[in-house]
């Protein structure tokens, strides 16, 4: 068969990887316990790479929604939004998310990934421009190919190069669409989002932030990295998921917009597949009010956030360039990666390895992440594990009071 | 190749050069990614430097449709002939 010809060299790569005892990217928990611990082939491991920042998955009033949800209104909508799939919960989701944001519009899509398919084909049409940061999502990339605007990348997180772009925009006609994140999914630093905001005031371009590792996170009240920059009023539509802080699995779109709304019946990704099921909604629901309710939890995620990152910088290892509730390890190779995911593994350490073309620049991380829900004593546990496993692989010095780079 | 007078092929030769080990030898018909061995996302990073060398944009679409080192020189002219 020649169809999968194509992935040859990936192919010989994932084999490799499948024949190894743990394989990082086809990892199945027998059982989860908590936000912050699982089972793993019978043995009990403390998780440091989920996205579950406010620990909210096991949230007793977000499961108990989701309980009562699922009694009440079945398991599922079997439609999509314009059909038979909105149910009161969806609408009362969107007026909670618009009331959250202080924004006139709010849209629910079935995933993250769907909300940036679904506004980001249909607000760009043909002969507008689509600019994204390089380091965007791939459901940014995706989302801008499944519309028919011209799409040209920026480099990462610089206001200069995107006022460069925008300059050679200026004299054509369309709108020109700015794409950045708030934090972001790999090196977990934020963008510049004041200086970003200047620039397109300055080329009259309409700003899109994608929130989805920023919400709940950042900001006063958790609006995310356009709160906490102080420039909402700039940004004409954060896109958001409900898969991570919030715990459960969805997207959405808030906006003040003029005519916002005629993206539900324009918006493919929107229209044309299920809608999710009450018990999702009632969950994320749930999990918003929460989310909403107790600060400490975020203030508790920044502690961590900042524990782990100062714990990893002083063993020596190079860190992305802020301490973010995302702490990734930049290793020499994806080798080094693998040795030392698997080696925290088996330590009972859980982290991510993430590589290209998910990462930026073709760099091989270990990549962890920090719950609200850990305790202190687990991030001090986790930073142990790194220690260890560190030097056991050979990418930390061995003496303790090491700060300058690898033996690698 | 400085003396040729063509600054698209001279910025497209120099930014490829910096980004492939310097024993690759380099002509129109060198295919970018089973020859030099550039991924989707290298040879994205390696046309900022040709935008920023030539003060232009090239489209996502049209990188993606570049095989050969002459394809992307022919579409960088192309864009300049649209501009
Ligand atoms: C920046 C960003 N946008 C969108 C998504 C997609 O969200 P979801 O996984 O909820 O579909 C993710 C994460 O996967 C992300 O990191």
């Amino acid at each position: 068969m020649a169809l999968f010809d194509q992935y040859g060299s990936l192919m010989a790569g994932y084999r490799g990887l499948s024949s190894r005892e743990f394989n990082p990217f086809d990892i199945a928990f027998d059982a989860i316990l908590s936000p912050t611990e699982a089972i793993l082939r019978g043995r009990k491991i403390l998780l440091l790479g989920t996205n579950n920042y406010l620990g909210l998955t096991h949230d007793p009033a977000v499961t108990a929604a989701a309980i009562e949800a699922t009694r009440q209104l079945g398991s599922g909508t079997t439609g999509s939004r314009i059909a038979n799939g909105s149910y009161a919960g969806h609408r009362d989701l969107e007026r909670a998310l618009a009331a959250f944001y202080q924004r006139r519009h709010a849209m629910v899509f079935t995933t993250g990934y769907q909300a940036n398919l679904g506004i980001l084909s249909a607000i760009a049409g043909k002969g507008d421009h689509l600019i994204l940061d390089a380091d965007s999502h791939a459901s940014i990339y995706d989302g801008a190919r499944l519309g028919l605007a011209e799409v040209t990348r920026f480099r990462h997180n610089d206001p200069d190069d995107l006022a460069r772009r925008l300059g050679r925009l200026a004299d054509l006609p369309g709108d020109k669409i700015v794409v950045v994140e708030g934090i972001y999914s790999m090196l977990g630093d934020t963008a510049p989002l004041r200086e970003f905001a200047e620039v397109k005031r300055a080329y009259h371009a309409v700003l899109v932030v994608d929130e989805a590792h920023s919400l709940g996170v950042l900001g006063e009240t958790g609006r995310g990295l356009a709160e906490a920059a102080g420039v909402e009023a700039d940004v004409d539509c954060i896109v958001g998921t409900f898969s991570k802080s919030l715990g459960g699995v969805g997207g959405f779109c808030v906006s003040d917009l003029e005519g916002f709304e005629v993206l539900r019946v324009t918006s493919r990704p929107y229209m044309f597949t299920a809608s999710l099921p009450p018990t999702v909604i009632a969950a994320t629901t749930a999990a918003l009010q929460v989310l909403r309710s107790r600060p400490e939890l975020r203030q508790r995620l920044t502690e961590h956030a900042k524990r782990l990152y100062r714990g990893l910088a002083g063993l020596g290892f190079e860190l992305g360039p802020e301490p973010n509730p995302i702490v990734s390890a930049i290793m020499p190779n994806p080798e080094a990666a693998f040795a030392l995911w698997t080696r925290l593994l088996e330590a009972g350490l859980y982290t991510n390895v993430s590589l290209p073309p998910a990462t930026p620049k073709g760099l091989a991380l270990l990549r962890s992440s920090v719950s609200a829900a850990h305790s202190r004593e687990q991030v001090d546990a986790a930073i142990a594990m790194f220690a260890e496993a560190g030097r056991a692989v050979g990418l930390i010095a061995p003496a303790r009071t090491s700060s300058a780079g690898g033996a690698l | 190749m400085s003396d040729s007078a063509d600054p698209i092929r001279d910025a497209v030769y120099r930014a490829l050069r910096a980004s492939v080990d310097s024993d690759v030898a380099l002509n129109d018909k060198t295919n970018i990614r089973a020859e030099l061995g550039l991924t989707s996302v290298a040879i994205m990073d390696f046309v900022f430097e040709i935008e920023d060398e030539l003060d232009l944009s090239i489209p996502l679409d049209r990188i993606a449709e570049v095989e050969t080192v002459g394809d992307l020189v022919a579409t960088i002219r192309a864009l300049e002939r649209e501009g």
